[in-house]
């Protein structure tokens, strides 16, 4: 009796997974069709589940609201632009699978992946394909090792070399301590370089003290040793999520040297219910402040407050930009959908090295053949809960 | 209807070979005439590997009777070191096929030592205590692997433990494996065939020695270990024996995966109690020492997540719930009953008709 | 000096692992399972005393009670749909996997209501910091807390285990569930209990977790979850004072190890002591010996 039941379920889903396959084979054929030329189909991939979510999630919505705004004032090239944003969990492997997804759809462009694994695993599909990517916000150098990819945001080795240029030029301190994820790409990534400006500049490390990803509520010990060490300032090349924390428990042992963080920082007054005075004086090198005073900004924060519910971070802004700078590319080449997706990126290709965007996250933007954004940090600090450009 | 006089296990077995072989036949002719969609050709690599994790932990949870949460340990052990072994070779042995033959073997030998090393102090401990220690090894790998550097120059191989800049390379040097940026650029080697053949090899190997000396053995082991025992069985030779064979195979899972993918990093997401876990949800979930519960449970749940991006946002959360009612149907002895008393009143009857009219 | 500073921030992170593994041992002991959802019902607690303190504006105490209140209901409901049915199962490793599918439900579902943004925990204690040696030494007002409750949690489970007719049903469906059953104790009901006890605990750890670590995401809760049950087997699981010792001393190894050795290897050190622990004393420190039966 047992048995028939299992050899029913097991024929029934065998027939289940041969069926599966077979149905999705048939939908591929439907995307070639005729109805994909008649639209931009942007594809998106980054974390919308997992740790990384916030992220991801920020991303998507920026993207959304970029794409909206394009839209209503006539699309690119007067062809209307969807976007579909598939979930990699920060993953490599489901990275590749949110990939495929969306060639199945019929995608022309892909923004993403948001994380750098996920990014540099993705990006060998695409060039295998030659398809068009841009990521807002992976910052490894092997995101853009093929010359279908460009980035939004600066890449890891240029913020650890900017800010140990930055703390050596303006004389900030002599003793430094840095705190960082050795878990984590991005993270690891900066601190690498920053340690290695950091021997020609003239300051001097004396505390180097590492978290992991499963390691990370409890600092305690990383800035005992950094105070003990007589640190005056700390470089955090770390997440707005984990130096909150970081904050609060420095400021519970009484320990207050200067902060100083990157990119990754952006956002921190953003979270809710944040003691914005535990973050007074810190400062970071970042392209994009969500308080800053320019008109660009500021309907971008108020459009996207109105349609998220929460204040965008520097993730959203990448996207933002990254969905004008594919439009800004698309219109100096001309491309249209109808080029294909080989046929747009070999247009796209030549177009990114040539045009100038103005953004939210820098002014001025340009791109090298090899994929990487020329635009100046801007170093802001955090003064009266709000940040604030120092001259 | 000629019968054939095949003893039961020889049936079962032949049941799995059986299933396994079709559905790859069915997929090897969608791939060949080009009726496949993109995700599904990405995900065949993906679901070979996860299918043979999951046989190899059946091996452990369900024949051996040992609870281990450290399986993700053993395939990234397999990942790392072949991967590692392609990335240097690259430019030496240019033949792909012969390079990978070798990173597999590599990859699945250094896996089948950790799991001696890991099993002769371990399998000493029983139940819960015997899971949490494996958790614990799989944890200490994949945190070791984030902390590692290595490099190579003209001098050899350099070795450490804090950044690339403490690896003293000389000009030409090259970083292979950078912390917790992992190895990149790993030749993309895996492939369907490769896939499907590596799992015909781990059915063979599992379900030959469930139906051996060795494995009567270990099963013994299972049901009563004093009995067996007394009856002159080496508990520590067939426990590590299952062991180390179980790990081995999770390492040749974890070269499939690591050539499938450019970057090869050891996030908790990938390496870490997570994925162990996953993967002992599709032993679980196939059916504890049923091995071809477990080959279709992974694939299944491979498939579950892609087919559910429909949803969106509610995918993971339909994803749980989907997970936890089938547990309840496939394990809750109210619902096992129902199904029974089900199938005898709807299904059967059918099912026996139909059987009938075909002999005749 | 700083030998001194390390010892007491570890006191600080270990007694808030004992909180947790509190109530973590006290599931185990009786129910025999794993309850890998124990960390995700921290996280409720958590939000749901988020969401009383900064959108409802109720004083603290009140918060937690009506966490407490809440995360009791979530953990017999989840314990009636999802654990319950499969209590007599052919395995004792299926309610593992429901309990990972609760999980999951939990992080997930709570990613849709909340949002994946970081949120900002306003502290339930209201202590002042105590400081020693012109400052140089500081012992949180939540550690003191946290300790205390940690002793007057353990000794009223020790209490109630062993004074009250129903903590007597639980020694007893823990011993042996059918015999149990037998001298008309009602399991399920017990059982329920347990549930009950464990998710109001859990509430509790919430709090205090997310007061120390005043960070709230649909993750919080996962990571102190399964560290909470390495002190757990650490001090042998089901065993009460064992969950409190492991507790502490999983935290003390790990700031000490951050400390002296690596901060990037802690993780691996702790596990590294977990193991030989149990190499040495199996059924961890004050675990009670199994005995083989023929």
């Amino acid at each position: 009796m047992k048995k028939t039941f299992k050899k029913v379920v097991s024929l029934a889903l065998i027939a289940v997974m041969a069926l599966s396959t077979a149905a999705c084979g048939s939908k591929q054929t439907n995307s070639a069709g005729s109805d994909s030329t008649a639209t931009f189909k942007i594809g998106g991939i980054g974390p919308t589940t997992g740790s990384a979510s916030v992220y991801g999630i920020a991303v998507q919505n920026a993207a959304e609201l970029a794409i909206k705004e394009i839209n209503e004032a006539g699309g690119i090239n007067g062809y209307q632009v969807e976007l579909n944003f598939q979930d990699d969990e920060a993953d490599q492997e489901k990275g590749v699978n949110a990939y495929n997804t969306l060639k199945d759809w019929g995608m022309n462009l892909l923004l993403g992946s948001v994380t750098s694994g996920s990014c540099v695993a993705v990006a060998a599909k695409t060039a295998e394909d030659n398809m068009f990517q841009l990521t807002p916000s992976g910052s490894a150098v092997d995101c853009v090792a093929n010359d279908n990819a460009f980035q939004v945001c600066f890449t890891d080795p240029n913020q650890g070399i900017a800010a140990a240029q930055y703390i050596g030029q303006n004389g900030m301190a002599s003793k430094v301590a840095v705190i960082y994820d050795s878990s984590d790409v991005y993270s690891s990534g900066i601190y690498e370089k920053f340690a290695g400006e950091a021997a020609n500049q003239p300051f001097e490390i004396v505390a180097t003290e590492s978290f992991t990803a499963d390691n990370k509520t409890d600092f305690s010990v990383q800035l005992q040793n950094a105070k003990t060490a007589g640190a005056e300032l700390v470089f955090l090349p770390i997440y707005y999520s984990e130096a909150t924390l970081i904050l609060n428990q420095a400021a519970s042992m009484e320990y207050a040297p200067t902060f100083f963080g990157c990119d990754g920082l952006d956002g921190i007054l953003s979270v809710e219910n944040f003691d914005k005075s535990l973050a007074e004086g810190v400062i970071l090198l970042t392209p994009f402040a969500a308080d800053a005073a320019d008109e660009k900004t500021q309907k971008f924060v108020a459009d996207y407050e109105a349609a998220y519910g929460s204040t965008p971070n520097q993730f959203a802004a990448d996207a933002y930009d990254a969905i004008y700078i594919m439009k800004a590319a698309i219109e100096k080449s001309g491309a249209t959908p109808a080029d294909g997706v080989s046929g747009i990126c070999d247009k796209l290709k030549g177009a990114m090295t040539e045009i100038t965007v103005d953004g939210l996250t820098g002014a001025g933007m340009t791109w090298e053949a090899t994929g990487e954004v020329n635009k100046e940090p801007k170093a802001m600090v955090i003064k009266d809960g709000a940040y604030s450009l120092i001259q | 209807m000629k019968k054939f006089n095949f003893s039961r296990a020889t049936k079962d077995n032949l049941w799995t070979y059986g299933i396994v072989l079709i559905v790859s036949l069915i997929t090897g002719f969608l791939l060949m005439t080009g009726n496949m969609s993109s995700l599904m050709k990405g995900l065949l690599v993906p679901i070979c590997s996860y299918v043979i994790l999951a046989v190899s932990l059946n091996l452990t949870v369900g024949i051996l009777g040992e609870l281990s949460l450290g399986h993700a340990g053993f395939m990234c052990v397999g990942a790392f070191t072949s991967a590692f072994f392609s990335k240097i070779t690259q430019n030496i042995i240019t033949v792909d096929a012969l390079r990978f033959v070798i990173a597999i073997i590599i990859g699945a030998a250094f896996a089948g030592l950790m799991g001696i090393l890991i099993g002769m102090p371990v399998l000493r401990l029983k139940g819960d205590y015997l899971a949490i220690v494996t958790l614990a090894f799989g944890e200490i790998i994949k945190n070791v692997i984030n902390v590692l550097y290595i490099g190579i120059d003209s001098r050899g191989l350099h070795f450490s433990m804090k950044d690339t800049l403490s690896l003293g390379l000389e000009e030409d040097g090259e970083v292979i494996v950078k912390g917790a940026q992992g190895i990149t650029g790993t030749p993309q080697d895996s492939n369907f065939f490769v896939g499907v053949i590596l799992i015909f090899i781990t059915l063979f190997i599992v379900l030959n020695l469930i139906n051996s000396r060795d494995g009567r053995a270990i099963m013994a082991i299972r049901d009563n270990l004093i009995a067996a025992e007394s009856v002159g069985i080496n508990i520590t030779k067939y426990k590590l024996m299952a062991f180390s064979i179980s790990a081995a195979l999770a390492g040749a899972a974890g070269v499939l995966y690591a050539h499938n993918l450019n970057s090869l990093m050891a996030t908790p997401k990938n390496f870490g109690y997570n994925m162990s876990i996953m993967i002992l949800v599709y032993v679980v979930l196939g059916g504890i020492g049923n091995i071809k519960g477990s080959v279709i449970a992974a694939v299944l749940l491979t498939i579950l997540p892609e087919m559910l991006r429909g949803m969106n946002n509610y995918r993971m959360l339909i994803y749980a719930i989907v997970l936890i009612v089938i547990m309840l149907f496939n394990w809750s002895p109210k619902c096992l009953e129902w199904r029974d008393i089900f199938m005898e009143k709807y299904i059967r009857p059918r099912f026996n008709k139909r059987v009938s009219k075909e002999v005749e | 000096m700083d030998f001194l500073a390390y010892l007491i921030n570890g006191l600080s992170l270990g007694s808030i692992y004992a909180i947790i593994a509190l109530g973590y041992t006290m599931v185990y002991g009786i129910a025999k399972m794993l309850n890998f959802a124990h960390g995700d019902v921290i996280m409720v607690g958590g939000y749901v005393i988020f969401v009383a303190v900064s959108n409802m504006g109720l004083p603290p105490v009140l918060s937690v009670i009506l966490a407490m209140v809440l995360c009791t209901i979530l953990g017999i409901t989840i314990e009636k749909i999802a654990y319950k049915p499969l209590r007599n199962a052919a395995s004792s490793l299926a309610v593992l996997i429901t309990a990972i599918g609760v999980s999951y439900f939990l992080q997930n579902a709570a990613l849709l209501i909340f949002g994946s943004n970081p949120k900002t925990f306003t502290s339930v204690v209201s202590l002042q910091t105590i400081k020693l040696f012109d400052g140089r030494i500081t012992i949180s007002g939540e550690t003191i807390v946290t300790i205390i409750s940690c002793i007057i949690i353990m000794a009223g489970l020790i209490l109630f285990i062993n004074k009250t007719k129903a903590g007597q049903a639980m020694l007893a469906v823990s011993e042996d569930k059918g015999a149990a059953q037998l001298m008309g104790i009602n399991v399920n009901a017990t059982i329920s209990l347990t549930f009950a006890i464990g998710s109001a605990l859990a509430a509790i750890a919430g709090a205090l977790l997310c007061s120390a670590y005043p960070q709230l995401t649909p993750y919080t809760g996962s990571m102190p979850g399964i560290k909470a049950f390495v002190a757990a087997v650490f001090g042998g699981i089901g065993s009460i004072p064992g969950a409190f010792i492991g507790g502490i001393i999983l935290g003390i190894i790990e700031i000490l190890s951050k400390a002296y050795i690596s901060s990037k290897l802690s993780d691996a050190i702790v596990f590294a002591v977990l193991i030989i622990v149990l190499l040495v004393k199996p059924t961890g420190i004050l675990g009670k010996k199994i005995q083989e039966k023929v």
